[in-house]
């Protein structure tokens, strides 16, 4: 790849050649520099300049153009795939959950169908076709114990609701169970699931069920007889729920299980309401039409009151408000969180005083690692520039202490500044030894701001000696001195000279301090006490601890934008080529 | 999403081949989580040694408790759960079960029944808080001091932490509400019995914060277990609170001035989940081992290596001494009737509700 | 550029008063130790221009002066608070003798240009010393690392034997510990088979992009580099986190290859930004003439180019390796039992039980270090000896 950038290169003198053999007879008087000045002059007029291989000559450079810029792709390729698969996915995935919210429609399907025509500003609680939708999803959520699942989820929203949730999985299957004992009283037909399956499966499957062992693989697949849909609606529908769920999440043989409370429920609805029964001839058509006489005199189950049995708080608005709030699949809930704003049914509003806290965090933040960067330039500055102008053999040496605070754990030196800090610690008792300070008045350093700025400042000050070193190594000395020989006094020549030409060491130091103390988090949390609490913090926090990763990835998007808006400026006014380090 | 899915598939491909030696399941090994440092030391003596001893299965141990639930969520939901069995506090059991990431236990089916002859469920009695859960130990966070510091008349009750007059000086608390808060209202005069009813209450929170920012200035937050002792043992706190395992192995084991306090102890318990979702082999496997770990002999065995108590009451009586120092751990336990007069048990179903909420408002109270 | 500035020696009345100035400094801090701040600063300075107009007018003899200082302060330290004193004593014994001589005979001037006025000289000194104050500030905590890795306690605490000086107060346990403890072992042994696996992609990778990117003609270079640099700028925590999450996904989470690969996009960023920056200076009609003479570009790559670049590949790859060496938060959620790093034992130590076998292994791995930091200092002087340049 490398010659065919350099062929290109030597067409281009290859078609000066060839040019002024082609004219040269034509021409006899002139010298011969002007005359091939006047030939090429003269071939712009006559046509498109050509390449020795013929090919036009604009067409030959945006050639090689596209060749080098191909060899350049294909140098970056493979490190940009790898970051983009082991780095850049990960994050877009994680941050994809702080707008992902699709657990609350997909544990509850019919309630959030149901709720839609609900006015959640209004002051009723929804009706009983609601509580009815509840409680069919509550059924089959408990069954796959996703119930809680949802409960810890709004709980985030809704302080109770992992409670009221846990209560109501244990209690729902007793709800139904007034059906079902009707209906088995009315006729042991309705028993046992064989009989079930009998009128509700395919004649197919029936036939692939009779011959079934365990040993034989996978159960066949359920499925559904031709026209139930339309006779019992409402049956077929949960009964396919039903035994999806006993042949892939029990992994239980369908034939040999009683159906849920849910699916009687069900059949009475479809009974007792509109059915295709008139015109159905299938198996067990008789048993359904006594049923479906019997069914007018049962006795019914009202779910309003239900599940206010179970938990009053099922007749409060907020829980519903909250359900209804949070059931499309994506929510702007968690970003709003992450701003101290919640959001409820008149849209985004603050958060109870007592509860903000992100806003802080994220100012806090943003200060404390401003004031660390503040002063690592300070002890920074006259470091590197000693570095820069010793010579190379001690500020090698030097170097290597600037280095070898790298080389010890990030852990092990926060621990040695609590050493140092604390109050009965080494430097307190230095001072209390010297005699500068009181015993009983020695200086808080540890646990609060103060901790903080000196043990990150040490922790980071590399990162601020080493590009300001590799940029300082570069500004000669001589312009100095000519300062200095013109009259300029040695803060001026420092100030107007020197200074402006080590702005970008500055700036480089300065934005990768800034960047990365932004995100630390361990120190912080050992040495600076409730001070020391960094937006990361709480993003681990929620992260490792409360589980609430969709508000850990808000926070985190948020601190992103951030730091990306850092980065932007700084490749903006610095460029990103100016960072050195060593 | 498409992005995502095409490069993780991508992804997936590329590495199939590196994949191949990094399913290490072999089919003799079990790998359990647990916290780390002295408490895996003594699970490590009392049950895996004696195991791996008797059957040959080889234990591998990962020290990643402090992150398990995050974990367990995670591997939950790829569908690749690389974990055998977890050890938890309580408060987290509780949280995995309801995330329907831990499977649920039936005790006397599935533990071994106790060596008095009764029944694992009646055995183990109230540290069975949750369905996933099966416990180990009974441990409690209570308060050690400097004895140095105190002067003649060392603390007795829990509410010297919130004595500054009498107790100069820094004390350490837990960076979390939860205990700080329910000792703030006791020592605020709320009943013992009516904790969980005030806190309930807005004002109840407001109660509790308030109490505790009487001391706000005076508190140095641990979140590490490790912080408080070796604050006592710098000196530079004059009280704090700890699990009491740690403060017996300060003053037992490096003989520091150091006393503890038993009064108003927070009793907690940390056991077993077992992770949803294990292959059949597996599962059976790690049913064994838990069977075997948590009888009595075993549950007693382990508090010869930490002074955390035995979750069953048939290991009581079997409680030895201590493997190295020989001295008699039964009065080291937090349910030692001398330590027991005055308990307070943590009520973990108020905190599955609360934890968020109280979180958001002790933080932000923290931070303020 | 060394002036050689001609020196004679000085005045008494320069040398005294400023040796008297340094004393009533010094002398603040042990008079206030001892309770009179005033005798202190009168004290320290009569007693170091007493010193100073003893050595210089009376002994005369150099050498035999500044052993008799020291021993004299040494035993004066002694005398106020034992062991520690002796050594403080021994220290400022010595530094008054090295500062008498060096101030008579005019020494200070030696490197500093002629033509400096006084007062530039002293800010030349004093910004000296605020330096010498920032490199203390570095390598501080090292300095309390070491001692305390020695503590007979399991504590990260002084004790007072330790203070004294005491041989009781010490104790290699925590070394003992951490060569026959199996947990320390195994953390070492997979430190060190991560480490350099995930140097060596991101050093492969990252210096064919960065030669990539010095190219004159890229396109999209800003986002490209902006993709690089990333997992340098976002913050760890979100890193962790995304990794973790995605990496659990594809069943890459707790195993060896999941850590490498994380650790190694970790140090991508610093192997990007050493070898962009060497390549700036990189005359690239180097690498045409080796073409023109015939060499193939693998040829010319690995014999022109490489060394020329070598010395920023090699920072690139150090930063990565540490990265590596010394990441706590990505392998914490990455990896698992089998890939238990170094930091992450430190970690589980502090967080659940404290022991000075950290600060142990820190103090290996600083002396390993410096040693490593060492050898190549003295390499490279060698290679610049053998090659007859002059040690610049």
């Amino acid at each position: 790849m490398a010659l065919s950038a350099l062929n290109s290169d030597s067409n281009f003198t290859n078609f000066d050649q060839a040019d002024g053999e082609t004219m040269s007879d034509a021409q006899t008087a002139q010298t011969a520099s002007s005359a091939a000045a006047a030939r090429i002059a003269d071939a712009a007029h006559t046509g498109p300049m050509l390449a020795a291989d013929g090919t036009p000559l604009k067409k030959s450079l945006n050639r090689a153009l596209r060749v080098q810029k191909m060899r350049a792709l294909a140098l970056i390729a493979p490190l940009l795939i790898f970051v983009l698969v082991t780095f850049i996915a990960p994050i877009a995935d994680m941050l994809f959950r702080s707008v992902e919210n699709d657990i609350v429609s997909e544990t509850l399907p019919r309630t959030t169908t149901m709720l839609s025509g609900w006015g959640e500003k209004g002051t009723d609680i929804p009706g009983e076709p609601v509580f009815e939708a509840l409680y069919q999803d509550m059924f089959v959520a408990q069954e796959a114990k996703l119930h809680t699942r949802l409960g810890s989820r709004l709980n985030y929203e809704l302080t109770g609701a992992s409670s009221l949730f846990r209560k109501s999985g244990r209690k729902v299957q007793d709800m139904g169970e007034v059906y079902q004992d009707q209906f088995e009283d009315l006729d042991g037909f309705w028993k046992k699931g064989e009989n079930w399956n009998s009128f509700m499966a395919s004649d197919a499957w029936l036939a692939a069920m009779d011959g079934w062992k365990k040993a034989n693989g996978p159960q066949p697949r359920f499925e559904l007889r031709d026209g139930i849909a339309q006779t019992l609606p409402a049956t077929a529908d949960i009964y396919v729920k039903y035994a999806d769920f006993i042949q892939n999440v029990d992994k239980a043989n369908l034939s040999k299980k009683d159906p849920w409370a849910l699916v009687y429920s069900s059949l009475y609805r479809d009974l007792s309401g509109e059915n295709g029964l008139s015109s159905y001839t299938g198996p067990a058509a008789a048993e359904l039409a006594a049923a479906a006489t019997a069914a007018s005199t049962f006795e019914t189950v009202n779910y309003t009151d239900a599940f206010k049995k179970i938990d009053r708080d099922w007749h409060k608005l907020d829980i519903w408000q909250t359900i209804k709030v949070y059931s499309p699949k994506f929510t702007s809930g968690y970003f709003l969180n992450a701003i101290d704003m919640q959001k409820s049914v008149d849209g985004a509003e603050m958060r109870p005083e007592n509860e903000q806290i992100y806003g802080l965090l994220f100012w806090r933040t943003m200060v404390m690692s401003l004031t660390i960067t503040l002063s690592c330039i300070l002890l920074g500055y006259p470091v590197a520039w000693i570095l820069a102008n010793l010579p190379a053999r001690t500020a090698n040496l030097l170097l290597i202490l600037v280095l070898l605070p790298f080389w010890t754990s990030l852990l092990v030196r926060t621990s040695a500044w609590k050493v140092m800090l604390q109050q009965q610690g080494v430097i307190n008792d230095t001072l209390v030894w010297l005699g500068i300070v009181a015993t009983d008045d020695r200086l808080a350093l540890i646990n609060n701001s103060t901790g903080t700025v000196i043990a990150m400042t040490h922790i980071l000050l590399p990162f601020m000696i080493l590009p300001m070193y590799s940029v300082m190594q570069t500004i000669q000395p001589t312009y100095l001195r000519a300062a200095k020989s013109l009259g300029a006094t040695n803060w001026t020549a420092f100030w107007r000279v020197y200074f402006p030409q080590s702005m970008p060491g500055i700036g480089a130091g300065s934005i990768l301090v800034f960047i990365l103390a932004i995100g630390y988090y361990i120190t912080p949390a050992i040495v600076g006490g409730t001070e020391g609490t960094f937006i990361s913090n709480r993003i681990a926090y929620h992260i490792s601890s409360s589980l609430n990763w969709g508000l850990g990835a808000a926070l985190g998007a948020i601190l992103l934008a951030a730091v990306l808006l850092l980065y932007y400026a700084y490749d903006k006014i610095v460029g990103i080529d100016n960072v050195k380090l060593g | 999403m498409n992005l995502t899915k095409t490069l993780m598939t991508s992804t997936a491909l590329t590495l199939a081949a590196g994949m191949s030696f990094a399913d290490g399941h072999m089919a003799n090994e079990l790998t359990i989580i647990s916290w780390g440092g002295a408490y895996s030391n003594s699970q490590q003596k009392a049950y895996h040694a004696p195991y791996s001893a008797e059957t040959g299965v080889k234990i591998i141990n990962d020290e990643s408790s402090a992150e398990a639930v995050s974990k367990l969520r995670a591997m939950n939901e790829a569908g690749n759960v690389t974990w055998d069995l977890v050890d938890v506090e309580a408060a987290d059991a509780i949280r995995l079960c309801d995330e329907g990431l831990a499977i649920e236990i039936d005790a006397d089916e599935m533990l071994a029944a106790g060596a008095d002859g009764s029944s694992a469920s009646d055995d183990f009695g109230d540290s069975l808080i949750s369905d996933c859960f099966i416990p180990q130990i009974v441990f409690s966070t209570t308060v050690g001091y400097r004895t140095d510091m105190v002067g003649d008349t060392p603390p007795t009750s829990i509410c010297a932490i919130f004595d500054t007059d009498a107790y100069p000086g820094k004390r350490a608390l837990n960076k979390r509400p939860i205990g700080n808060v329910e000792w703030a209202l006791l020592c605020d005069g709320v009943a013992k019995d009516e904790i969980y009813d005030v806190l309930a209450t807005p004002e109840g929170q407001e109660r509790a914060l308030a109490k505790l920012d009487t001391i706000k200035s005076d508190v140095i937050w641990w979140s590490a277990g490790a912080d408080t002792p070796q604050l006592l043992a710098d000196g530079e706190i004059v009280m704090g609170s700890t699990y009491n395992g740690r403060l017996f192995s300060l003053i037992a084991e490096q003989n520091q001035p150091v006393g503890m306090l038993w009064d108003a102890q927070m009793l907690d318990f940390d056991g077993w989940i077992i992770p949803k979702g294990l292959p059949e082999d597996r599962l059976a496997r790690v049913m064994d081992y838990v069977k075997f770990a948590t009888d009595t002999q075993r549950l007693a065995d382990q508090a010869a290596y930490i002074s955390y108590g035995p979750a069953r009451a048939s290991s009581a009586p079997l409680v030895g001494k201590h493997a190295e120092l020989g001295i008699d751990m039964a009065p080291h336990m937090p349910t030692d009737p001398a330590n027991a007069q005055n308990v307070f048990v943590t009520n973990y179903e108020f905190w599955a509700d609360y934890r968020d909420d109280m979180d958001a408002k002790f933080q932000a109270w923290l931070v303020k | 550029m060394v002036a050689l500035t001609p020196i004679s020696r000085t005045e008494p009345a320069f040398y005294i008063p400023v040796v008297a100035a340094f004393g009533a400094f010094f002398g603040i801090f042990i008079g206030t130790g001892q309770g009179s701040l005033l005798l202190g600063v009168l004290g320290g300075a009569i007693l170091t221009a007493l010193a100073a107009y003893v050595l210089v007018k009376i002994i005369k003899n150099e050498r035999a002066g500044r052993w008799l200082l020291t021993a004299l302060f040494a035993v004066g330290g002694f005398a106020l608070a034992s062991i520690p004193g002796l050594l403080i004593g021994t220290f400022f014994g010595w530094f008054f003798g090295f500062l008498i001589f060096w101030l008579y005979e005019g020494r200070y001037r030696a490197k500093i240009p002629p033509y400096l006025t006084p007062s530039q000289v002293f800010w030349h000194f004093t910004f000296r010393t605020i330096c010498g104050a920032i490199f203390v500030f570095l390598i501080t905590p090292i300095l309390v690392v070491m001692p305390l890795s020695f503590n007979a306690q399991d504590f990260f605490t002084f004790t007072p034997e330790m203070l004294r000086f005491d041989p009781a107060g010490y104790s290699l346990k925590h070394y003992r510990d951490f060569f026959t403890n199996d947990a320390w072992q195994d953390a070492m042994k997979n430190s060190l088979q991560i480490a350099p696996v995930a140097t060596l992609l991101s050093v492969t990778f990252g210096t064919l992009a960065a030669i990539g990117l010095s190219q004159p003609h890229v396109p999209f270079r800003r986002a490209i580099m902006a993709i690089l640099i990333s997992p340098m700028i976002v913050p760890l925590i979100i890193s962790a986190a995304g990794m973790y999450f995605f990496y659990s996904r594809i069943g890459l989470q707790g195993t060896y290859i999941g850590v490498v690969l994380a650790h190694a996009a970790l140090g991508i960023p610093f192997v990007i930004i050493t070898v962009t920056a060497t390549l700036v200076g990189f005359d690239n009609s180097l690498t045409r003439a080796a073409a023109n003479m015939g060499a193939n570009p693998v040829t010319t790559f690995f014999r022109v180019q490489m060394p020329l670049i070598l010395p920023g590949v090699i920072s690139g790859g150090l930063f990565a390796f540490i990265t590596s060496f010394d990441e706590v938060v990505v392998v914490l959620f990455v990896g698992s039992a089998g890939q238990k790093t170094l930091p992450w034992q430190m970690f589980i130590g502090l967080r659940e039980q404290i022991s000075p076998t950290i600060l142990a292994v820190a103090t290996i791995l600083v002396g390993i270090s410096i040693c490593l930091l060492t050898v190549v200092e003295m390499l490279r002087r060698r290679s610049e000896r053998m090659r007859g340049m002059s040690p610049s």
